[in-house]
């Protein structure tokens, strides 16, 4: 060894040794976690009022009307990222509340992956059917 | 410990690791914090308004699968939302959106480190529930006109 004058090794990270070998401490996925909350939800920001915008003032339309505006390329784009983030912040917001309330780890893990499957299923159903008018 | 004659004793009994009880403050917990302040209401609500949010992506996915299903199916989902019911509901989803809209602007600005004082803190709170009823009056405003 070049450092023979006795000082301590460099500890390069904050997380002790014993810590990692244990899993412990924020090492997870909550950072992405967290910032895919926010990036969805400025993305979702101007979509979702577009989305209220023109349906508040179309309502009641006939199926025809609905079909050709769901249709056009610029809405169907539109209407499949508004699917996709909406559903992605929607599964990340939901899990927060039951991790935060449930009461067993079964539970939890049960509830949260509940909560995913259905988003996603969702999601699919939403975006299958946009493409279904629109391609 | 003897009987309780303050209520505000109810934040001083802690237990210990072995299940021993004793007397040491504790974080206000639900039945003694008052929920009613504007930080607290408007923090539970946001969370309340993203779940109604929740329920409203879905009806916004029965409408695209009955668009692409057909005529009947589509009706079926406008005589819904044209109802008594389907516009009392729609009502409250407009209301829970603009909510959750505005007091997720309101943490953005928190995460990016601004807001964070208690004068601020208010004065954002009555502007996320002053707007949410101008925009939601708004929008079913547009909504009538066009209709």
């Amino acid at each position: 060894m070049s450092h023979s004058t006795g000082e301590a090794p460099r500890q390069s990270q904050l997380r002790t040794p014993l810590g990692r070998v244990r899993g412990a401490g924020s090492a997870k996925s909550g950072v992405a976690h967290w910032w895919g909350q926010r990036v969805t939800s400025i993305a979702l920001l101007p979509l979702t009022i577009w989305f209220i915008a023109s349906l508040a003032t179309s309502a009641g339309m006939p199926h025809h009307v609905a079909q050709a505006w769901i249709g056009h390329p610029l809405n169907a784009v539109l209407l499949l990222a508004l699917i996709g983030l909406t559903f992605h912040h929607i599964a990340a917001g939901l899990q927060v509340v039951i991790e935060d309330y449930a009461s067993t780890e079964g539970s939890k893990i049960a509830a949260v992956l509940a909560v995913k499957f259905v988003c996603v299923l969702l999601a699919l159903a939403a975006a299958l059917a946009v493409l279904r008018i629109a391609v | 410990m003897s009987t309780m004659q303050d209520s505000r004793e109810a934040t001083m009994i802690g237990r210990r690791s072995d299940g021993t009880p004793v007397r040491r403050p504790l974080s206000p917990h639900l039945q003694v914090y008052d929920m009613l302040q504007m930080t607290s209401a408007l923090s539970i609500s946001h969370r309340i308004t993203g779940v109604i949010w929740s329920v409203g992506a879905a009806v916004m996915v029965w409408w695209l699968v009955a668009a692409a299903s057909g005529p009947e199916a589509f009706g079926n989902v406008q005589w819904f939302l044209g109802s008594f019911l389907g516009i009392l509901f729609l009502m409250g989803l407009t209301g829970a959106a603009w909510f959750h809209t505005l007091a997720g602007i309101r943490h953005l600005l928190w995460d990016a480190g601004w807001g964070y004082d208690i004068p601020t803190v208010y004065k954002t709170g009555r502007a996320v529930l002053i707007g949410t009823g101008v925009l939601t009056a708004l929008t079913w405003l547009a909504l009538l006109i066009s209709w």
